[in-house]
């Protein structure tokens, strides 16, 4: 049989793909929409996530529809009504009012949006607010925008530091805003971190900065689905989340945004989603992603107990694997709500975080050294520079992740695989180490 | 064979890759990341160290349905193969960094990395052939030759590794006589890198501009241009920037009494001056060399029928070889430091223009003996 283009059933829902062949109908069940799991134990999770299935079959579902949200006619009411339900479920998932909801291309784009929009519009009103504090352990997506403000729109960028664990100085907050708090024009400081999982006081923060007219921005796209996240409880006035994170698809996020917020466009054009990001919607992705994230909030607290559990079986086989290992980021096993249930955040002494990954992806384990990547050079991490790790350790740092398909046989298979990794990649790490840092060279 | 495959995103590299995992070996493929700042190498496709040839080697690995990595071994490189290029130039003396980085990167880190995480061998894309003999007591001894591919042929940059590293090092491009060949493998693979074109300049340096390269890291350090009987007939920004036998570039403002074009015959470091005379100045068939490896039996008798070269790319000639203790130099004098060196004789036409700091490499037929660097070339 000769492979057709699969025409999508329209209206379903469900993953059926058809196609006429000889006068008959072909139809192929549950192919399009079974999402594919990762081979071997995938502990990624903070990278990204399997898409859920009703997540996919909402997506496949609304991507063969065809309408633009914009448009007035019957098709672009359709469209433009999936987006709105959606608009409506994301909003009632975190907390937030629909109007609050401004869907965008992810969290990349939505750090891009608040940073820049925020400091640009605040400096329209009172151009004395120059100063953007940021905590040092923020995503690239938060930092880059911060410092090319710095470099192009006259910006100062305070890093707030954060203690020995990742988590935020409050009283450097309060000094910085006690003695410049009239030039401030907005502070950004994530919800979770990414690498190890921090819970940051984010509620302090809106506390200190709302005392100083100070807007607040949150990234919380790591602590969506595995915390309770609500954007009106929490005061904040802008909060970044993404799909991909928590079963949707990649490529769609939203910034929540009050309406008093001054916020100017990113992107110019059509004037979509209140002048603030133009850009024709993407219906089926945020569709998919309300689909996801309704989801992943209903099953939050369960999913959180498993994923705790799951986490310190980790950290235990870790410990036993390799007394040396040191767990960084918040103690897991105090549970006071300090760190993310699914994350796990080691370094392994006299080992590089590269020789780790290559044998750990050889034994069937995917993880990764949390860091971000240029050219796909693994780069000491800032994070873990910042809670003052030297950097020779950070360079043996490993981030395990879990998420809502993990089980007990992936974290097993880490377990069983790693005296041996560890001991490799100490033996290369002697080999390959810089002259300067102890090595043989 | 577990098979670490070093992949610079060339043709080369991908094409042995290729053929590492056709011989039916475990082969992963690594780029190695030479530079943390990516505006200090150059960029484009003509360099081994550029984001593009990061994701050329990435796309020929997929192409391949090999596991690819990117390792950074940058701060080796800077270590290693950047300051030695400069402390090198800076002392007057003319280094070849390729020699370098396959001695200290390629068959050092990388190689050493790859043997501790459990690999074999390290595979390249370098035009040279291991030749294999097994004794019958089960000894294996291993030569290293020349490429069949003149042009291409990579012998002479590969000879600073010793026989130990060159039992862990596999070469799949040994074979093939050009690199039209390659080229052709390449295509035939799907691999999109079969048109990338050939790089020759030093990846560090942007834009092939070594002095200017050595002028920011070394800073300018004016000095005068003489000729051989102390006449000042110049200026120049830095010793280190002239080399033995260089005729371009001297910025001489008047021509010599003799008309006749004047070379850099002396880079004077210790008093920043740069001596420049005729070409026979340049002309030496005595050379003493130090750091030797070798890849043979080292001759403690002089052997007659070998062959130099002192360039990657130069035609070898003709001479005599003996091995040493210490360096040789000349009049008899030698620098008896007790690291193994090698005296040679050219028996044929002199050379000209050899600087202290080249590699030489020493050939019987295609076989390469030895290789060691030279510390003084005269005439004897």
């Amino acid at each position: 049989m000769r492979p057709r283009r699969p025409s999508l059933s329209r209206g379903s829902g469900f993953s059926i793909s058809r196609w006429r062949e000889g006068g008959r109908w072909f139809v192929d069940w549950g192919t399009v929409t079974t999402p594919e799991a990762p081979a071997g134990a995938y502990l990624d999770h903070a990278a990204t996530t399997p898409m859920s299935r009703t997540a996919l079959e909402a997506y496949v579902a609304e991507a063969g529809r065809t309408g633009n949200a914009s448009s007035l006619h019957s098709a672009g009411r359709a469209a433009r009504r999936a987006v709105e339900e959606s608009r409506e479920s994301v909003a009632a998932s975190l907390g937030a009012r629909p109007s609050e909801v401004i869907f965008t291309g992810g969290g990349t784009e939505s750090d891009n949006l608040a940073i820049k929009g925020i400091f640009w519009g605040r400096r329209r009103t009172d151009p004395r607010r120059t100063r953007v504090l940021v905590s040092a352990v923020e995503h690239h997506a938060v930092l880059d925008p911060a410092f090319w403000l710095a470099g192009h729109a006259g910006a100062e960028i305070v890093l707030l530091p954060v203690d020995g664990d990742g988590r935020l100085d409050l009283a450097a907050l309060r000094a910085e805003l006690t003695e410049h708090g009239d030039e401030v024009a907005l502070v950004s400081v994530m919800w979770a971190n990414n690498e190890v999982g921090t819970l940051q006081p984010v509620r302090d923060v809106v506390r200190l900065a709302h005392q100083h007219g100070v807007p607040v921005h949150t990234d919380a796209v790591q602590a969506v689905g595995q915390v309770e996240v609500d954007f009106a409880a929490s005061g904040v006035d802008a909060m970044t989340v993404t799909a991909h994170k928590l079963g949707g698809p990649i490529g769609v996020g939203a910034l929540l945004a009050r309406r008093d917020l001054p916020l100017e466009a990113v992107l110019h054009g059509g004037g979509q989603e209140r002048g603030v990001r133009s850009g024709t919607l993407d219906v089926p992705a945020i569709r998919s992603f309300a689909v996801a994230l309704a989801e992943t909030v209903a099953a939050r607290r369960e999913r959180a107990a498993a994923l705790g559990a799951l986490r310190d079986r980790l950290v235990a086989g870790v410990r036993a694997a390799d007394p040396e290992a040191v767990l960084r980021g918040p103690d897991p096993t105090s549970d006071d709500g300090t760190r993310l249930p699914g994350n796990a955040h080691f370094t392994f002494p006299g080992a590089e975080g590269d020789s780790l990954l290559y044998l750990l992806d050889s034994a069937g384990v995917q993880a990764s050294t949390g860091s971000a990547c240029q050219a796909g050079v693994p780069q000491p991490s800032h994070v873990l520079l910042a809670m003052g790790v030297p950097e020779l350790e950070a360079r043996g740092a490993l981030r395990f992740s879990l998420g809502a398909t993990s089980t007990a046989a992936d974290v097993d298979r880490l377990v069983a695989a790693l005296p041996q990794v560890v001991q490799r990649a100490r033996a290369a790490g002697l080999v390959s180490a810089p002259a300067g840092a102890g090595g043989t060279a | 064979m577990r098979v670490l495959a070093a992949m610079s995103g060339g043709v080369d590299s991908a094409v042995a890759a290729a053929l590492a995992v056709e011989a039916g070996h475990d082969v992963v493929g690594v780029h190695m990341a030479l530079s943390r700042n990516r505006d200090q190498f150059r960029t484009g496709s003509r360099g081994c160290c550029s984001i593009e040839d990061a994701g050329d080697a990435r796309r020929a690995a997929d192409v391949l349905g090999i596991p690819y990595y990117v390792w950074d071994l940058s701060e080796r490189f800077e270590e290693t193969v950047v300051a030695d290029f400069l402390s090198e130039y800076e002392a007057g003396r003319t280094p070849n960094p390729c020699v370098r980085c396959n001695e200290h990167i390629k068959f050092e880190a990388l190689l050493d990395k790859a043997t501790a995480l459990g690999f074999d061998a390290v595979a390249t894309g370098h035009y040279a052939r291991v030749v294999t003999h097994e004794a019958p007591d089960g000894t294996v001894t291993r030569e290293l030759h020349r490429s069949p591919n003149d042009e291409k042929d990579q012998s002479y940059v590969l000879a600073v590794m010793g026989p130990d590293r060159l039992a862990r090092a596999m070469f799949p491009l040994g074979g093939f006589a050009s690199k039209a060949e390659v080229r052709a493998e390449a295509e035939r693979r799907g691999l999109s890198v079969s048109a990338k074109p050939d790089s020759y300049d030093i990846c560090f340096v942007a834009d092939g501009d070594t002095r200017g390269f050595l002028r920011d890291r070394l800073g300018s350090r004016p000095g005068e241009v003489v000729d051989t009987d102390g006449a000042v007939v110049g200026e120049h920004d830095g010793a280190y920037a002239y080399t033995v036998g260089q005729r371009k570039g001297l910025g001489l403002g008047r021509p010599a009494a003799d008309g006749r074009a004047r070379y850099v015959v002396d880079v004077q470091t210790s008093t920043n001056t740069v001596v420049v005379g005729p070409a026979e100045l340049l002309s030496v068939d005595r050379i003493g060399a130090g750091k030797a490896v070798w890849l043979a039996p080292p001759p403690a008798a002089w052997v007659d029928d070998v062959e130099v070269q002192v360039r990657a790319h130069g035609a070898p000639v003709p001479a005599r070889v003996r091995a040493t203790t210490g360096t040789p130099g000349r009049d008899g004098a030698a620098a008896d430091d007790g690291v193994p060196g090698m005296e040679l004789h050219l028996t044929g036409t002199p050379l000209r223009g050899v600087a202290a700091g080249q590699s030489v490499v020493v050939y019987r037929g295609t076989q390469v003996l030895g290789q060691a660097t030279v510390a003084d070339a005269w005439r004897g």
